[in-house]
């Protein structure tokens, strides 16, 4: 028995060649400088609605097959972005390239992208078949061949058989999972997902991440994913870009933008974190620069242990603790420097409000901080 | 005082809010309270008299005393077939059926526009121009045509000044559509129906274009739809629940009216005069009551072909 799904990837790198010969650094997940040419390409791009900029002069380069994620809070322009490169949206300055060729004036019926909705967006009068297949019909494929491919692209999304239903009879789930065949089986050269699992419970969500990544991996495709869920960016993507109020303020693996945040605002955005003045952070052995600290970096001293090696100690009371599962959040009062927040493993129990306590503070876990803006 | 020490006293318990307890309690009894009096007068009231009227039809008339003979019978339903009879159903039906496809011509594009275009203050104007003319009186509004569409009316006169005089005697010379001038003409009458009945039309057709999502249209183009093929494949398939429920009141607003062409138009009958002649002045309650089960029949027709055609898979 041929597995559909797989097909469809083999189909799929035939049709485009030029993706299957991917640097191995891809198909290895190491980070990608930009290569000559971008999948993705945007140059002192603005885009502002009224008298708000949403996109202040994003700069960006995204390399064919790469899973890049856009990362931002609401209003931090990560959608807008999506949606120039998806043409709904015409930058007021600066210039966008698809492969090389320039997007500008092309309406979005005319680029070779193709969009993965937040509410999925499926036609309502159509059956999920019809719906798959809307793109196809649309280029004048015939009745037979266009069935044929989009009941390869539902089996590719584990929906065989789906084919006669109704949008409104699916699930979440599978309502997304129907948007994602549908944009994938008219062959687009980047896919873009606008929070593609925003509406789905944690649960479902999880398992839609480990899929999208394991079809992005076997198609070769680039993916462009906008999120605010910092988690799923981590998870996911190759390289994250992190957007607040326009701009990008920080891009790079994922590892790279949690252990070393290059602002105040990524270092709270990403993960949580502890930030710290220049002053504060020359005090507990670190560079004299604004630096940032990682809850879980700090270590609860037992009374009498010794510290560890590289690591400044500060005494302090403890002012909260909140369960987590996984870990307890400990929030703690240090005297004379800053309010402390540490996340130590939950059978460390005994730690209550009012408790003085002492923290290890590894000096290598104190990050300066380009700007504590 | 601070939040945890503040003590607000209980909403004094009076009698309605007892009553609402009970209701809130039995929402079945809330249910039945707030439809018996419209089932009451649906029922009873209208359908009940509408009922005993179409019964009629299928009792006679006795030809020389001209009194109701009340024994079942289909003559007077066949007497429809007759075709003098036909004739005035027939005329009736194409009359409603170019009003109503007039009315989604021209109201398409406004609604559209109102629905996905025009800001919040536009939008306002839109409603208020909409629904102004229903503001008027009927009859007015009629006359008013009457005097538009005379052979030295406004558009007469205005032809004349674009030089369309030619073409205004051409269209009028034409058989069936023509006549000795437009205001008594079919082509007047039409005119006159689609100018009373756009209304009907037009706001139905906004409300379904307006629950039309802006993202189902993007992802019709960004599949590769150009414009005009999403307006095809996405948009029109999506209004036309809108565009059915107004053909429904542009469809039997025609068919059952008789004022219009009694003041505009030819001297031909259509089925609304001849209910109202048939049970006035000649008396034939039944032959009425068979005429006015012809729009009845009709409209559960054109549904029935809507529904075929898919008309109303976005619901």
């Amino acid at each position: 028995m041929r597995d559909p799904a797989q097909d469809f990837a083999q189909d799929f790198a035939q049709r485009h060649s030029s993706l299957t010969t991917l640097p191995d650094r891809l198909a290895m997940h190491a980070p990608a400088p930009p290569p000559v040419t971008p999948a993705v390409r945007f140059a002192g791009v603005v885009r502002h609605f009224g008298t708000v900029r949403a996109v202040d002069g994003v700069d960006l380069a995204i390399a064919p097959g790469e899973f890049f994620a856009m990362l931002g809070p609401s209003g931090s322009g990560k959608t807008t972005c999506l949606r120039l490169i998806a043409g709904f949206e015409q930058p007021d300055a600066g210039h966008i390239a698809i492969f090389g060729e320039s997007v500008e004036g092309l309406p979005p019926y005319r680029r070779a992208v193709n969009t993965v909705f937040q509410d999925y967006a499926l036609f309502p009068h159509l059956c999920v078949g019809d719906n798959v297949a809307y793109g196809l019909r649309v280029r004048g494929v015939g009745r037979a061949e266009r069935d044929t491919l989009a009941r390869e692209a539902l089996a590719m999304v584990k929906l065989a058989g789906m084919e006669a239903r109704r949008p409104a009879q699916l699930s979440g789930g599978q309502r997304q999972r129907v948007a994602l065949a549908r944009a994938l089986v008219v062959r687009p050269k980047v896919l873009l997902l606008d929070e593609p699992l925003g509406a789905l419970d944690l649960k479902l969500r999880e398992e839609m991440q480990s899929e999208l990544k394991s079809l992005q991996r076997a198609l070769g495709l680039t993916f462009v994913f906008v999120t605010h869920d910092q988690g799923e960016a981590l998870s996911m993507a190759d390289r994250v870009a992190v957007f607040n109020e326009g701009r990008i303020v920080q891009v790079g693996p994922p590892e790279q933008v949690y252990e070393r945040p290059a602002t105040r605002f990524v270092a709270q955005f990403v993960g949580s974190a502890n930030v710290l003045g220049a002053a504060q952070a020359l005090a507990l052995g670190g560079a004299e620069r604004p630096s940032s600290l990682r809850p879980e970096k700090i270590a609860l001293l037992a009374p009498n242990a010794t510290p560890p090696m590289g690591a400044a100690v500060v005494e302090g009371i403890v002012e909260d603790v909140s369960y987590q599962g996984p870990v307890r959040r400990v929030a703690v009062r240090t005297s004379g420097g800053p309010s402390l927040v540490a996340t130590v493993p939950a059978s460390a129990s005994g730690v209550a409000i009012g408790d003085a306590v002492r923290l290890a503070i590894p000096r290598a876990a104190l990050q300066p901080m380009e700007s504590e803006g | 005082m601070s939040l945890s020490t503040l003590d607000l006293p209980d909403p004094h318990d009076g009698a309605l809010r007892r009553l609402s307890d009970l209701l809130v309690r039995r929402a079945r009894l809330l249910t039945l309270l707030l439809l018996v009096p419209p089932l009451l007068w649906l029922g009873l009231v209208y359908l009940g008299s509408l009922f005993v009227f179409l019964g009629q039809s299928i009792f006679s008339i006795d030809e020389f005393s001209g009194t109701i003979v009340r024994e079942p019978t289909t003559a007077t339903l066949l007497e429809l077939f007759r075709p003098a009879n036909f004739d005035i159903v027939q005329r009736t039906v194409a009359i409603a059926a170019v009003v109503t496809l007039l009315c989604a011509i021209i109201a398409f594009p406004i609604a559209y526009y109102a629905a996905r275009y025009a800001g919040p203050r536009v939008k306002a104007g839109f409603y208020l121009a909409v629904m102004m003319p229903l503001w008027s009186s009927y009859l007015v509004k009629i006359y008013g045509w009457k005097l538009l569409l005379a052979k030295e009316g406004a558009i007469g006169w205005f032809a004349g000044r674009l030089g369309l005089g030619g073409a205004l005697e051409a269209w009028l010379a034409l058989p069936l559509v023509g006549g000795p001038s437009l205001s008594v003409s079919y082509t007047g009458m039409v005119l006159t129906f689609t100018y009373l009945w756009l209304p009907f039309m037009i706001l139905p057709v906004q409300a379904a274009l307006e629950r039309v999502p802006a993202h189902l249209i993007e992802a019709a183009g960004d599949l590769g739809a150009a414009p005009g093929l999403v307006f095809r494949t996405v948009i029109l398939p999506l209004a036309m629940p809108g565009v059915v429920a107004g053909a429904i009141f542009t469809f039997s607003l025609t068919l059952g009216d008789y004022i219009v062409p009694q003041i505009i138009g030819t001297s031909a009958l259509v089925l609304g005069q001849a209910v109202y002649m048939q049970q006035g002045t000649a008396g034939n309650v039944p032959l009425a009551a068979a005429f006015s089960l012809v729009p009845i029949l009709v409209m559960a027709l054109f549904l029935t072909l809507a529904k075929r055609t898919g008309a109303f898979d976005a619901l």
